[in-house]
C-alpha cells in the first residue's frame, strides 16, 4: 500500500462531486475483496461437526436430486448423447450460481451496515465479495461435475474452452442485477422480499429444466431479455457439445443486457453509496 | 510542508429529519407508493396535496467548518453530545459525504470510530486480527509483520485460536484496540473509543497513541468527553457547539472555554426539560450548596414530569469526575417504583451526608428505567467541590495526588504523642 502513495498524496472531497480516486482506492483495498469473501465462507462452516465437507455434500445432493427429478419426472430431452447428470448440471450449476449471488449481493450492504457506518472503504467491495462467495461454491460444484463426467467417461467437446466466457457472463448478470437490488435495499427494505421472488420466478423463465428451443417463437424476443437464457444455453453448448443447439442471437442479446446492467448498476451504486452511511 | 494536512472550506452536513411521531426508521417502498396514491387521490378530489416540507426539516449537523490542521498536530475535538463532533469525523474519514464545501486531505486517513468494527464473533482471535486489519486498510503483509506485536499488546496469546464470542468483553476490546493501535496512517481519526476497557488498558492505549504522534509526526484528531485525556494527549483543541466552531487553538484555553460555557448553561436555576425516556422529562436537578466543600452535607432535588401515565422502576444518580470516570452512584431504587401521573411533577429530594469527594468539578448524570425503556442523560448538572482551607496549619496535598475520595477518619497513637493527630478533620 505504501508504494501506491506518492509523497504528494492529495485527496479532495467536494460536496456533490464523486471522488476522483475511487478506482485507485478500489485497487488499494483489493485484498479486502478476498478477506470479506473468506470471512463469509469461513463463518459458514464454523461450529459444524463435519466442517468444510458441507461444501461438497450440498452441491452433490442438489445434483442427485435434480438428476432424479429431471430424468424421472420432467423427462428433459436434449437430443444428444450425454449422461443425464451432466445435462442437468449444465443447466442447474449456472442457475444456482446466479441465484445465490443475487440473493447474497442484495442483502450484503444491509448485513454489513455496521461496517459501512464506521469505516471507509470503497463500498463496491461488499456486494462484489458476496458474488465471489457464490463463485467459490460454483467452483466446488463444478469440480463435482468434472468427477461425474469422469465417472461416466464422458468427454466434453473442444467447446469447453468457451466456458469461462459464459461464466463471466453469469458473473456480470449476477453483479449487474445484484448491485441494483443491494442499493435499493439500503433505502427500501422491500427489496429484501422481492429478490427471493425474482429467483423463484426466474427458474421458470430460464431454460434450467427445459431447452430454450421449446419456447414459442412469438414469445422468444421477450424470453431472451432474461440474460440467464444466453448463459445457460452457452453452458449446455460448451459442455455437452454434439449438436446441442445454440442461438447466437440470444447469446449476443444476453451479453448486451449484461453490459447495460453492469454500467447502469455501477453508476447508480456510486451515486447512492455516498449517503449509504446516513440511511442504512 | 507549508500546506496544511487537513483543510476544510465551508464544510457542512445536513440531514433531513421527519416530524412524524412514529416515523419508521427505514423508508418502505409501500409508504412511498401509498403516499403517491394519496396525493393523486387528493389532487383528483381537489384536496390538499401532501406537503413534504411540513413533515421534514433540514437539520445542520455541521455548518461552515473552516479548518486548517498542520502535519503532526494532535487536535482534541470537544463539545456536548450532538455538537457535531462525530459527524465531523465521519465526513473527514469519508464515511459520509459532506452536503456543502470541500475537504483537502494530504495523507492517508484511518478512522477508529468504534473498536472492533467488522469483528466476527464466530472467527478466532487470529482470524479477526487479519479481517479487522484489512477493513481498517492494512495489507496482509503489513498485518503479518505486526502480528506478534498486536498479540502481545492485546495480551491474548492463549486465546488466539478461540472464537472471539467466547472472549470476555475486556479481552475483546483489547484485541480490537491493539489492531487499531498498529495502524500507520498519516492521519488518525479517533472517536470516543477509549471509554471502554479497563483503566490499565486505557492508559496503555493513550500511551501508544502518544508515541505515535510524538515519534512520527502523525496527525491525530481525537474526540472525547474525557477532558483529562484530551488535555494530556492533545496540543490543540477545537470546541464545537451545534455544528459550529466556537473556539480553537491551544488546548488549555479551549477546554477552559468549554467548561465555562458548560457551567454557565447550568446557571438558569437547573430548569432543564430534558427528555429521558419516552414521556418522561427531567425538569430540574439541583444541589445546594453547589460549590460545596468536601465533607459537607448537601441537599439534592430532582423533579420529573411525565406527559403520559407511566411507571418508573429505577432512578439513579451517577457522578462523573472531570476526566469522565464514574466515581459514585446514588441508588434511588428505594424511592421507586412509582406511578407517574401525566402532567403532575414528581419530586425526589434529600441530603447527601458528608460528601467525600475531593475538590474538583463533577458532572452528574441521571439514569432512569422502567420496564420498557432505560436511559442515562449525562452532563445534567455540574457539582463543584471547593478546596477547603488549610487545616491545622498544613498545606493540603495538591488535587492530582489526592485520589478521588476524601476519607473520614481518626487516628490514635500508642504510645500517645504530644500533638493533635494531623488527619483528623474538623467538622
Amino acid at each position: 500500500m505504501e508504494q501506491a502513495l506518492k509523497p504528494e498524496y492529495e485527496l479532495i472531497i467536494e460536496a456533490g462531486k464523486s471522488e476522483r480516486h475511487y478506482w485507485r482506492d478500489l485497487w488499494v483495498f483489493r485484498e479486502l475483496f478476498l478477506f470479506l469473501s473468506w470471512r463469509d465462507i469461513a463463518v459458514r462452516y464454523k461450529q459444524t461437526f463435519i466442517g468444510v465437507t458441507w461444501a461438497l455434500i450440498q452441491p452433490l445432493i442438489t445434483l442427485v436430486v435434480m438428476t432424479v427429478v429431471f430424468s424421472v419426472i420432467a423427462k428433459m430431452d436434449a437430443g444428444v448423447e450425454a449422461p443425464y447428470a451432466v445435462m442437468v448440471a449444465a443447466g442447474t450449476l449456472p442457475w444456482q450460481f446466479f441465484a445465490t449471488s443475487l440473493g447474497n449481493t442484495s442483502n450484503s450492504l444491509v448485513t454489513n451496515a455496521n461496517m459501512l457506518s464506521k469505516v471507509y472503504f470503497p463500498r463496491l467491495i461488499v456486494p462484489v465479495s458476496a458474488v465471489i462467495v457464490s463463485f467459490v461454491d460454483f467452483l466446488i460444484s463444478f469440480a463435482i461435475l468434472a468427477l461425474v463426467m469422469v465417472w461416466f467417461q464422458f468427454v466434453p467437446s473442444w467447446r469447453i474452452v468457451f466456458l469461462p466466457l459464459f461464466t463471466l457472463l453469469a458473473f456480470s448478470a449476477a453483479i449487474g442485477i445484484g448491485l441494483w437490488m443491494a442499493t435499493l435495499n439500503v433505502e427500501y427494505r422491500d427489496f429484501r422480499y422481492i429478490v427471493p421472488f425474482i429467483i423463484q420466478f426466474g427458474v421458470f423463465v430460464t431454460p434450467v429444466g427445459y431447452n430454450a428451443s421449446k419456447v414459442p417463437d412469438s414469445l422468444y424476443w421477450l424470453y431472451v431479455l432474461n440474460p440467464m437464457v444466453g448463459v445457460i444455453e452457452g453452458f449446455r453448448w460448451s459442455i455437452i457439445g454434439g449438436d446441442s443447439p445454440i442461438n447466437w442471437t440470444s447469446i449476443a442479446i444476453s451479453a448486451g443486457i449484461c453490459v447495460v446492467l453492469i454500467i447502469t448498476s455501477i453508476k447508480f451504486f456510486r451515486r447512492m453509496e455516498r449517503t449509504f452511511a446516513d440511511v442504512i | 510542508m507549508s500546506k496544511p494536512i487537513i483543510k476544510t472550506v465551508n464544510l457542512g452536513k445536513n440531514y433531513l429529519i421527519r416530524h412524524q411521531s412514529n416515523a419508521p426508521r427505514y423508508r418502505a417502498l409501500r409508504d412511498e407508493i401509498a403516499g403517491r396514491f394519496k396525493d393523486l387521490g387528493r389532487r383528483v378530489t381537489g384536496g390538499k396535496v401532501r406537503d413534504d416540507d411540513a413533515s421534514r426539516e433540514t437539520f445542520w449537523a455541521l455548518k461552515d467548518i473552516n479548518l486548517e490542521i498542520e502535519k503532526g498536530d494532535v487536535v482534541g475535538i470537544i463539545g456536548r453530545n450532538g455538537a457535531g463532533k462525530s459527524t465531523l469525523l465521519k465526513v473527514l474519514s469519508r464515511i459520509t459525504e459532506p452536503s456543502t464545501g470541500r475537504i483537502e486531505l494530504r495523507g492517508r486517513v484511518a478512522s477508529l470510530l468504534e473498536v472492533g468494527t467488522g469483528f466476527h464473533p464466530e472467527l478466532t482471535g487470529r482470524e479477526n486480527i487479519y479481517l479487522n486489519g484489512a477493513i481498517l486498510g492494512m495489507t496482509r503483509q503489513e498485518i503479518k509483520r505486526k502480528f506478534d506485536e498486536i498479540v502481545e499488546f492485546a495480551e491474548v496469546e492463549k486465546f488466539l485460536d478461540t472464537p472471539v464470542k467466547r472472549y470476555s468483553s475486556g479481552m475483546y476490546v483489547r484485541l480490537a484496540f491493539a489492531v487499531a493501535a498498529h495502524l500507520e496512517p498519516e492521519i488518525l481519526i479517533v472517536d470516543e473509543v477509549l471509554a471502554v476497557g479497563d483503566v490499565q488498558f486505557q492508559k496503555k492505549c493513550l500511551g501508544k497513541m502518544g508515541d505515535v504522534s510524538a515519534g512520527e509526526g502523525r496527525t491525530v484528531l481525537f474526540v472525547s468527553h474525557n477532558m483529562s485525556a484530551v488535555q494530556a494527549l492533545c496540543k490543540k483543541g477545537l470546541y464545537l457547539k451545534k455544528g459550529e466552531i466556537v473556539s480553537r487553538g491551544e488546548i488549555a484555553p479551549v477546554i477552559g472555554e468549554y467548561m465555562r460555557e458548560f457551567r454557565a448553561s447550568k446557571d438558569n436555576d437547573g430548569e432543564l426539560a430534558v427528555k429521558i425516556i419516552p414521556g418522561v422529562y427531567i425538569d430540574k436537578l439541583s444541589f445546594t450548596p453547589n460549590h460545596a466543600t468536601s465533607g459537607d452535607d448537601i441537599d439534592y432535588q430532582l423533579i420529573l414530569r411525565s406527559t403520559e401515565d407511566t411507571r418508573l422502576d429505577y432512578v439513579m444518580f451517577q457522578i462523573y469526575s472531570a476526566s469522565g470516570q464514574r466515581v459514585a452512584v446514588m441508588d434511588l431504587r428505594r424511592t421507586v417504583p412509582t406511578e407517574l401521573k401525566s402532567g403532575e411533577p414528581y419530586q425526589i429530594s434529600g441530603t447527601i451526608k458528608s460528601l467525600s469527594l475531593v475538590p474538583g468539578e463533577y458532572s452528574v448524570a441521571v439514569w432512569v428505567a422502567n420496564h420498557d425503556h432505560q436511559h442515562e442523560v449525562t452532563d445534567l448538572e455540574v457539582l463543584t467541590i471547593d478546596d477547603c482551607e488549610a487545616r491545622n496549619g498544613l498545606v493540603p496535598i495538591s488535587p492530582q495526588h489526592r485520589g478521588m475520595l476524601e476519607l473520614q477518619y481518626n487516628v490514635e497513637h500508642s504510645p500517645a504523642i504530644e500533638f493533635h493527630a494531623q488527619g483528623e478533620r474538623s467538622q
